[in-house]
């Protein structure tokens, strides 16, 4: 097999507060290839950013990284710090950020922008370094791309802007991406064109991405391989295409089930009871026994099987049952 | 010419040119700081030159002959015979002088302390901003004297007339720096933990690069307020230190020098020796800090 670009094993964020340890990342492993699209769904405090946070080094205190390792193209870098840190995650990292409105600085032209990311990755000179950046807002689709490269961040649309944000994780050309719900600022005509800007331009380049987002329509879209969290943990991971058509995982179900399908033709969706326990409130068994409909005793007093990156699919107990 | 007519058509130049408090403001500012920079060729007689100083001039009476020289002054004379309007031209030099370097200083100090209070965080923020705590509690002018008091304690007496000036900055700037370092470490805070200084977090920026670089810029416009309506501030915290004796020596007196030794003539009725140097003092002071009120609303994004 070949060694995935992102292998992240038994990944562990804790944020100690004055009652208890929470744990918003708890024993997740994953890996990404090259090319290849994750798509992490989940509800919103699943853990998601948080583990892209983590990939990146860029945790805020007090989270830190408890346990587990992060290992990108074969180097460990959980443990990397200073400088050393610096290097990796900016050259080998790109980021999409979700709100394009706040993902630029709005007193640089976006032409300074660039060329700033490209000129601390990459040994050119200045002119070199706005050639660069000119083709990569080609790449990305902005029209007229010379003449726009002096423009400032407020002179573009939302949907331009994130182009601008695309080019600007894609131009120091990293091996990972992370792109953090990049269209939920975004209107639905929008979202479209960046998701698939982003699909392009990563299997020609053969860049990994990790793509969080809550929308399964995107990941549907989008995305190769699924991941789904729920309360800081692994709840299922596989093949998008059997994640979403025959989900092994009861929450995964329910999340399947309350997305509105045209098709369908249902006038009510069905919800998932309940809502996500608070980290300070998690039960001893499955996090998500107490909302599911197929919980059992085993399910409400033993802790969870743990998700390994390849073996079996979902974290659940009943999982082969759950799916028929 | 383009760069010039896209200024023209700014917001920024729309409003001004809608604002008339803030053309007179600007138009009684640049007459004021015109006239004291161009002081020695304007004035007309050089109250610090004594060759050209009269004894027999003392106490003219404004627009009037003197008694015993028919020499006509526009704004009288005091008791050594200096022309008021020079000591006014050469005393706002000072003024102006000892009130940009203090805001500067404080500035300088201000922005840079909240911009580290305020992007590292922790310790080192409180510590800073504790320290800016405590100093509020003091009245500033008490903070100014206290300073002026260490100063004129350790320099050594013949050296006291010439750094009474530079510890007078320092002072005025020691007791105003507060109020940059609150107001920078505020908006570091909000930029901080905006996604651009994320991603350039992300791509390998130093701190230090990504402060000066991404940072100081988006904080500086409310700086740019402060520091209008602190100038004003300092003028007249220049002026209180001066009137209290503690400031600008008699040798190089400042507006604040002028009206103290003016209000000793006050109740002899010498009144022009002290109403006209704090009319200027007032103008001053007034159309400064007019225009950094329309400053602030004109940069306030939500006041458009």
């Amino acid at each position: 097999m070949v060694e995935p670009v992102l292998s992240v094993r038994g990944l562990t964020v804790e944020i100690p507060t004055r009652h208890s340890v929470l744990r918003p990342v708890d024993t997740v492993s994953f890996d990404i290839a090259a090319g290849e699209i994750l798509g992490v769904v989940g509800e919103s405090g699943a853990g998601k950013s948080m583990t892209g946070n983590a990939v990146i080094g860029l945790l805020d205190r007090p989270a830190h990284i408890a346990g587990g390792e992060i290992w990108l193209n074969g180097e460990r870098i959980d443990q990397l710090k200073g400088d050393a840190l610096r290097q990796v995650r900016g050259k080998h990292i790109g980021m999409v950020f979700q709100d394009p409105l706040t993902s630029l600085n709005p007193l640089l032209t976006i032409g300074q922008q660039l060329v700033e990311t490209i000129q601390v990755h990459l040994d050119v000179s200045g002119a070199e370094a706005k050639n660069r950046a000119v083709n990569s807002l080609n790449e990305v689709g902005i029209p007229a791309a010379a003449e726009r490269i002096d423009a400032y961040p407020h002179q573009f649309s939302g949907g331009m802007r994130q182009r601008v944000v695309i080019a600007l994780a894609l131009c120091a050309e990293p091996s990972l991406i992370i792109a953090d719900e990049p269209t939920t600022a975004l209107d639905v005509s929008v979202q479209a064109q960046i998701i698939a800007l982003l699909k392009r331009l990563c299997h020609e380049r053969g860049t990994a991405v990790m793509l969080i987002t809550h929308d399964m329509g995107v990941i549907a879209e989008a995305a190769d391989r699924v991941a789904v969290m729920y309360a800081g943990r692994m709840a299922e991971l596989g093949p998008a295409r059997e994640v979403l058509t025959k989900p092994a995982h009861p929450y995964t179900v329910g999340l399947m089930g309350s997305t509105p399908l045209a098709s369908a033709g249902k006038e009510r969706l069905n919800q998932i009871e309940g809502s996500m326990p608070r980290l300070d409130e998690l039960q001893p068994g499955c996090a998500f026994s107490p909302r599911c409909p197929y919980a059992q005793h085993k399910c409400r007093i033993e802790p969870r099987p743990t998700l390994e990156a390849h073996e079996g699919r979902a974290a659940c107990w009943l999982a082969g049952e759950v799916a028929e | 010419m383009e760069a010039l007519s896209r200024a023209w058509r700014s917001d920024f130049s729309w409003s001004f040119r809608h604002s008339p408090v803030a053309i007179i403001s600007l138009g009684v500012v640049l007459l004021l700081v015109l006239s004291a920079l161009l002081a020695p060729w304007v004035a007309p007689h050089n109250p610090f030159d004594p060759a050209s100083l009269n004894l027999m001039n003392g106490f003219t009476r404004p627009m009037e002959p003197n008694a015993f020289t028919q020499e006509i002054f526009w704004l009288g004379t005091d008791d050594q015979g200096r022309d008021v309007f020079s000591t006014i031209l050469y005393g706002m030099r000072i003024s102006l002088f000892v009130g940009f370097t203090a805001v500067l200083f404080a500035l300088i100090l201000g922005v840079t302390l909240g911009l580290i209070a305020g992007y590292a965080g922790g310790w080192t923020e409180t510590t800073i901003m504790r320290v800016a705590d405590v100093q509020l509690t003091f009245p500033a002018i008490l903070v100014a004297m206290l300073i002026f008091g260490i100063a004129k304690g350790i320099t050594p007496v013949d050296m006291r007339d010439e750094m009474a000036i530079w510890v007078l900055i320092i002072a005025i700037g020691l007791s105003d720096w507060v109020q940059f370092a609150r107001v920078v470490r505020g908006a570091t805070l909000v930029e901080k933990n905006k996604e651009y200084v994320q991603a350039a977090r992300l791509i390998g920026r130093k701190p230090g690069a990504i402060m000066l670089r991404h940072i100081l810029p988006n904080v500086m416009s409310p700086v740019l307020v402060i520091a209008t309506i602190s100038l004003a501030l300092a003028i007249i915290a220049e002026a209180t230190l001066s009137f209290l004796g503690v400031g600008a020596p008699p040798t190089q007196p400042s507006l604040g020098t002028l009206i103290r030794i003016g209000q000793g003539y006050l109740f002899s009725g010498e009144w022009w020796i002290i109403l006209f140097p704090a009319i200027t003092l007032l103008a001053l002071a007034l159309s400064v800090n007019l225009l950094g009120d329309w400053l602030r609303d004109a940069l306030n994004p939500k006041l458009r």
